[in-house]
């Protein structure tokens, strides 16, 4: 049977992460628990939990440093119900298709990165919007690029020591608009098939100045379409707009057939989708 | 490691010594009590376990119990006058004492079976409390999170929508829990008729309360725990080694139960020529998911113990995937009594089929595959067993507590009276609890142990384990003449019925019967084989392979239909059986077939939403979006109760000396409605009010055979038994009266009063009788009335010619969709619904079956695909949400069945026949594409959509040729034509 602790500090918990390390069973992290329990369904558990919802502080999504922090324990219904710009329509709009309401009032946005499914619809929002996962341990604080965080299927860089504290996401000037569109078979309660995020800014003329496209979903790890967010700068950001999506745009993608459809029909799913959600923010 | 934990339940303090990662939903249940909270799946997929944590709702499977320290936790034990009760005092038993959400839950029928409901409940109670009223979208926002297997959610939004306007004052459903015009306990001699009432569920208050004993809501302390070993291995042979060190390593475990434990027969299956499944297996494992040996010992010693500290040795073989593999001509036989792996084969043949297709005008082929369709009952497997004496009383979640009893007393080696069934309240049936689960195995172990010994499935062991619906491949071919009648139809179906036989001989044998549709055809030629392979067994599942069938003879009708430009609805008018058709198996029908007024009833609906859908889509194309709409049809009939097999009910009505009256009915009321019907009907056979009537259900100690919820029969036969217990009794009381039939009946206070039109009351003193004999032992009644019913059928021939079923069921349904033409994805919008009942007996719960039968129905065309090893959760494994179920127009067609009690037939099944057809239908009818591989899910459609569309660009491109819609079936070339098509959209755009 493992052990169970739940530290009041941020302190106390990255030194129960250092000690479990150091002696070979790496601590697991619980918040919302809505992906530690599915996992263990009729199976033998022997882990030392160390859950981290008695932390104070590490809730509220504020403002910081020329951007905004969404800490650890935010959960995507404080997403959903935060008084947030339009940056961040599209993590909202990902907010209300994650679960149900039962998952998205406990479920929280750093644990949906944290447990690295391709299918997280958190992340390709995450890489959208350009965040930064904050890592602290007793060795002190690190900051890696989500792009850089997620690994592989399931894997990320959090060493063994480390806590994920939150998410830095930089502001974008007021002109950006932001949507997240996800494709699956039922209407709640659906793992996504292909899933897209965008982030569009536009200057005075309306022409996309900064376009940054994530497509989750379709690879072991959610991706940014750099061909495609590139030929997207200087366009106008008008009616019409999707059909600067070639293909080759998506040609880093690698859709694995599943239970869920085929590879083809992701990459083609995904492209319809990446039309769609630039034409949404165009009109 | 154990902590303290203070909280609030319900309002009340809570302090207890818990291990902290314990999951809320066990702390609740297990060591509080609080069984109202579900659990369906452990992982956050179902909602079944929906609690509130300071307000806000929350899965209790997914939250570990030190999280919830100084919070406030409500569950359904907290709703209603329980929130002004004291702790420990009796749960609500009357209507007022509930809350007004659960009186709307029980007044709309928006509980079934209840196994969701607490969780329904606890998801919709904050919008009812909120400040604005609610929209629809917002209710079905809120409770998108639980899944409802039985209603198709409609009923549950709508008992939303009305408690969230009753707390706002406004207008509230009919007061009273009977909620209709059998309500009130009218004065002698005025009372209405209980049938054709919307009664509320006589089960009803104790499902909205959550205080109704499912098969896991026993206390677990009073029991040891059971856990099965299963196969990781389709096919394997293996050997279990030393078991010495597993129990001095675990010295909690008090018995590991293998095959060579099993004192009777390890073999059960529902037919007795047919038993080949062992209850353990015995050196070889058939499918992935058979049990191999159980472990029993107090709970924490079994939960602590993995499989792999098990000993056993596998040697896997290679298995039989599918039916191609086990038909080859070198594939190892499973079973010896299975030659060729085909277990059986089903044949009907009436008339000349070649020279009928000769004479067509038409011809239409097609080939259907379907696949593995999972039951998803939302309450997996659970019982208890206990043994008292020299006999075992079994408390389980079933369908059929007789053949649970007769298999159960194989398997002990006991005689049938020697074994109890007592059916807990079942969450959930559709055929997939008429086979034995945890029976055998918790019988076992408390016979051989003689301490009282439970298990609780989980969903993953419920999935790998339990039976599904036969995947298929079906050829159809069919005719018609230049007038549009059928001249010939040819079907050929083979069903894989898995690793064991299960129901899979009804299947063969019901398909062959109803394989060319509602139609007359004077030539037939219909076969099909079930097959065994090497995956699960497939069984019983809402319509026995008919809804299969279905999908290919739809399809058929609608292609003909087009070819000879006929509207698809009148084509099958045309052909409609109707009183004085004769059927493929030569049985000419007297009555009550009302598919004529079915598809009638339809027609402005059918006629309306062409309209309206073809005008989206000129809208659509011109304004370049890509989706379209479509409307479709499906039409269906069904026998009711068993093949030409014997199929008897017997009911008991009782009076006692009080003068209260109980009906003593083996019927199990799977969420249905078996008991309320069979309350309604015994009451006006009487001539009492229905509230007046107590139910004794199920028990087999208690009551008398009435045989298995399954086959849509209850209200038909054991519907007919108890109007002939209730005639019975009432000539009982009328002759000690010397009254005449005229007379009315009172009971009560010791007294019976019988009193005749105009006549003075004559009392009859009910102390004075002595008791008479019933079923249950434990009663005492002074008046008993016996009900004997079953149905007229004769066996069928070589050929299937003979009378297989005493009635049938008749119904026609269309469906609207819109189709996103780039993404595959599919929306119905709506749905029409018309069956003949023969008579509504529970109008509400007739439109209940009906929703619930759609939503099944809706998954299996869209999005239901069980993967043995790969779907075994629900969120892998999809079923429609409440957001995926369409509003529902129910037109309920009263064509009586004079063998029918007071005209009455079946629905449950009927309900899911046509809803595939009919949406598969519309979405050929949006996007020119014929999908033949279900379930319709996006990739397919949309791969569907991209063949037709090259195909159509290619026949563009050659002057006066039809785009052909084949597309999506190489090879099936008379699929649909786009020419013929009045409604099919313009895809160039």
């Amino acid at each position: 049977m493992g052990s169970y602790l739940r530290p009041a500090t941020l302190a106390e918990a990255i030194e129960a992460l250092a000690r479990a390390a150091d002696d070979g069973r790496p601590g697991v992290i619980v918040a919302g628990a809505t992906d530690h329990y599915p996992a263990r369904v009729g199976r033998v558990t022997d882990d030392d939990v160390i859950d981290v919802t008695g932390i104070a502080g590490l809730r509220a999504i504020e403002p910081a440093d020329g951007g905004w922090r969404i800490p650890a324990l935010a959960t995507w219904t404080d997403v959903a119900t935060a008084d947030l710009p339009p940056l961040f329509d599209g993590l909202r709009r990902a907010a209300r298709t994650i679960g149900g309401r039962q998952i998205q009032n406990r479920a929280t946005v750093v644990g949906n990165l944290v447990n690295a499914s391709p299918a997280a619809d958190g992340t390709p929002n995450l890489l959208a919007l350009d965040a930064e996962v904050v890592l602290a341990s007793v060795r002190g604080e690190r900051r890696v690029p989500v792009a850089a965080f997620v690994t592989g299927n399931r894997t990320t860089v959090r060493a063994a020591d480390e806590i994920v504290t939150g998410l830095f996401i930089p502001a974008l000037d007021s002109s950006v608009r932001s949507t997240f569109l996800k494709l699956g078979s039922r209407a709640y309660l659906v793992i996504s098939i292909a899933m897209v995020a965008a982030v569009v800014a536009v200057d005075a003329t309306r022409r996309v100045t900064h376009a940054r496209v994530a497509v989750g979903a379709c690879s072991p790890v959610a991706r940014r379409l750099w061909d495609l967010e590139a030929a997207l700068v200087g366009q106008p950001a008008a009616p019409g707009v999707g059909a600067t999506v070639r293909p080759e745009h998506l040609a880093g993608l690698s859709p694995i057939d599943d239970v869920r459809g085929t590879g083809t029909y992701r990459l083609e799913g995904a492209e319809a989708l990446v039309r769609r959600a630039l034409e949404e923010l165009a009109a | 490691m154990t902590a303290w934990v203070s909280f609030r339940v319900n309002g009340r303090p809570v302090d207890i010594e818990v291990e902290p990662m314990r999951r809320l939903a066990d702390v609740l249940r297990e060591d509080l009590g609080l069984t109202g909270t579900k659990v369906g799946c452990n992982a956050g997929d179902c909602g079944a376990c929906t609690v509130r944590i300071d307000d806000q709702q929350a899965c209790a499977c997914l939250v570990p119990v030190a999280q919830v320290a100084g919070s406030d936790v409500r569950t359904v034990e907290g709703m209603g006058a329980a929130a002004t009760r004291g702790a420990g005092e009796a749960p609500p038993r009357e209507f007022a004492d509930l809350s007004g959400l659960q009186q709307a839950f029980l007044e709309t029928g928006a509980a079934q079976c209840g196994i969701c409901t607490p969780g329904m409940l606890m998801a919709a109670e904050e919008l009812v409390e909120g400040p604005d009223a609610p929209t629809e979208a917002q209710i079905a926002d809120a409770i998108g999170g639980v899944l409802c297997r039985c209603t198709g959610y409609r009923k549950i939004v709508e008992a939303v929508g009305q408690a969230a306007a009753a707390t706002r004052g406004g207008p509230v459903g009919a007061a009273g829990p009977a909620g209709g015009p059998g309500a009130a306990t009218a004065p002698l001699g005025a009372r209405l008729p209980a049938v054709g009432a919307r009664l509320a569920k006589v089960d009803g208050i104790e499902r909205v309360a959550g205080t109704a004993t499912y098969g896991a809501d026993q206390p677990p302390a009073a029991f040891l725990a059971l856990r099965a070993v299963r196969s990781p291995h389709a096919r394997a042979r293996f050997r279990i080694g030393d078991l010495e060190p597993l129990r001095r390593r675990f010295p909690g475990l008090a018995m590991v139960l293998t095959a060579a434990d099993i004192p009777g027969q390890n073999r059960y299956g529902i037919y007795a020529t047919g038993k080949d499944q062992p209850a353990l297996a015995d050196g070889e494992v058939r499918h992935r998911g058979e049990a191999v040996l159980a472990l029993v010992g107090d709970a924490a010693t079994i939960d602590g113990i993995a499989d792999t500290d098990v000993p056993i040795e596998w040697e896997p073989l290679s298995p039989l995937a599918d039916m191609q593999a086990a038909t080859a001509a070198d594939a190892p036989v499973l079973h010896a009594h299975a030659p060729g792996n085909v277990l059986i084969s089903g044949r009907v043949a009436r008339g000349d089929v070649d020279a009928g297709l000769e004479a067509a005008s038409a011809i239409a082929e097609i080939e259907v595959e379907t696949t593995f369709v999972e039951h998803a009952y939302i309450e997996p497997e659970a019982g208890s067993a206990r043994r008292v004496g020299d006999r075992i009383e079994l408390f389980v979640s079933t369908q059929t507590p007789y053949m649970d009893r007769d298999e159960v007393a194989l398997i002990l080696g006991l005689r049938p009276d020697q074994v109890r069934i007592i059916p807990s309240a079942v969450g959930g049936g559709f055929g997939g609890k008429l086979d034995l689960s945890v029976h055998p195995l918790v019988a076992t172990a408390a016979w051989l142990l003689d301490r009282p010994v439970r298990a609780v499935w989980t969903r993953p062991e419920s999935m790998a384990a339990s039976p599904k619906r036969h995947p298929s491949t079906i050829r159809a071919r069919a005719g018609a003449d230049a007038d549009g009648r059928l001249t010939a139809f040819q079907f050929h179906g083979d069903f894989d019925t898995g690793a064991y036989a299960s129901w899979g001989p009804t299947v063969a044998n019901r398909v062959p019967v109803h394989a060319m549709g509602p139609y007359e055809v004077p030539a037939i030629l219909a076969t099909t084989r079930a097959i065994h392979t090497n995956n699960p067994p497939a069984g019983a599942f809402r319509g026995f392979g008919v809804p299969q069938a279905a999908i290919a003879h739809e399809a058929i009708m609608d292609d003909l239909a087009a070819q000879l430009g006929l509207d698809a609805l009148e084509f099958r008018l045309r052909n409609a059986l109707r009183a004085g058709s004769t059927t493929a198996t030569g049985q000419v029908l007297e009555a009550s077939a009302g598919l004529a007024a079915c598809l009638e009833a339809l027609r402005t609906h059918w006629i309306a939403r062409r309209l309206a859908a073809s005008a989206w889509n000129e809208q659509a194309v011109a304004g370049g979006l890509r989706s379209r709409r479509g409307v479709g049809i499906g039409a269906m009939w069904y026998g009711i109760g068993n093949t030409s097999m014997m199929n008897p009910s017997t009911i008991e009505l009782g009076v006692d000396r009080d003068g209260a009256v109980t009906l003593y009915s083996g019927a199990v009321d799977i969420g249905q409605g078996a008991s309320t019907v069979l309350v309604q009907i015994a009451a006006d056979a009487l001539g009492v009010a229905p509230e007046t009537v107590a139910l004794v259900s199920g028990d087999t100690d208690r009551t008398a055979d009435a045989g298995k919820s399954s086959a849509s029969r209850q209200t038909f036969v054991s519907g007919n038994a108890a109007r002939l217990a209730g005639e019975d009794l009432r000539a009982q009381v009328l002759q000690l009266a010397e009254a005449g039939d005229g007379a009315t009946i009172t009971l009560g206070d010791g007294r019976a009063t019988v009193t005749e039109p105009g006549g003075r009351p004559v009392v009859i003193d009910l102390a004075e009788l002595p008791p008479v004999a019933a079923t249950d032992a434990s009663a005492r009644p002074v008046l008993l009335g016996r009900g004997f019913f079953d149905p007229t059928t004769t066996p069928l021939d070589a050929d299937g010619q003979g009378r297989p079923y005493a009635t049938y069921a008749f119904g026609a349904q269309i469906a609207e969709v819109e189709v996103d033409l780039d993404l595959g994805t599919t929306r119905v919008l709506g749905m029409v619904a018309a069956h003949d009942v023969g008579r509504a007996v529970n109008p509400t719960q007739v439109e209940g079956q009906i929703h619930g039968g759609i939503a099944q129905g809706l998954g299996l065309a869209l999005m239901e695909a069980y993967v043995p090893g790969r779907t075994e959760n629900l969120h892998d494994y999809l079923v429609p949400t409440v957001g995926d179920m369409p509003p529902i127009t129910c037109l309920l067609i009263e064509d009586p069945e004079p063998a029918g009690p007071f005209g009455a037939k079946g629905v449950g099944e009927p309900a899911l026949v046509p809803t595939a057809p009919a949406i598969l239908g519309a979405i050929h009818a949006a996007t020119g594409a014929r999908i033949t591989t279900v379930p319709a899910s996006p990739d397919r459609v949309r791969g569907a959509i991209r063949e037709f569309e090259a195909a159509g660009s290619r026949a563009a491109s050659r002057p006066g040729a039809g785009a052909t819609s084949g597309a999506a079936t190489p090879g099936a070339d008379a699929t649909p034509r786009a020419g013929a098509d009045p409604d099919r959209a313009d895809l160039s755009a």
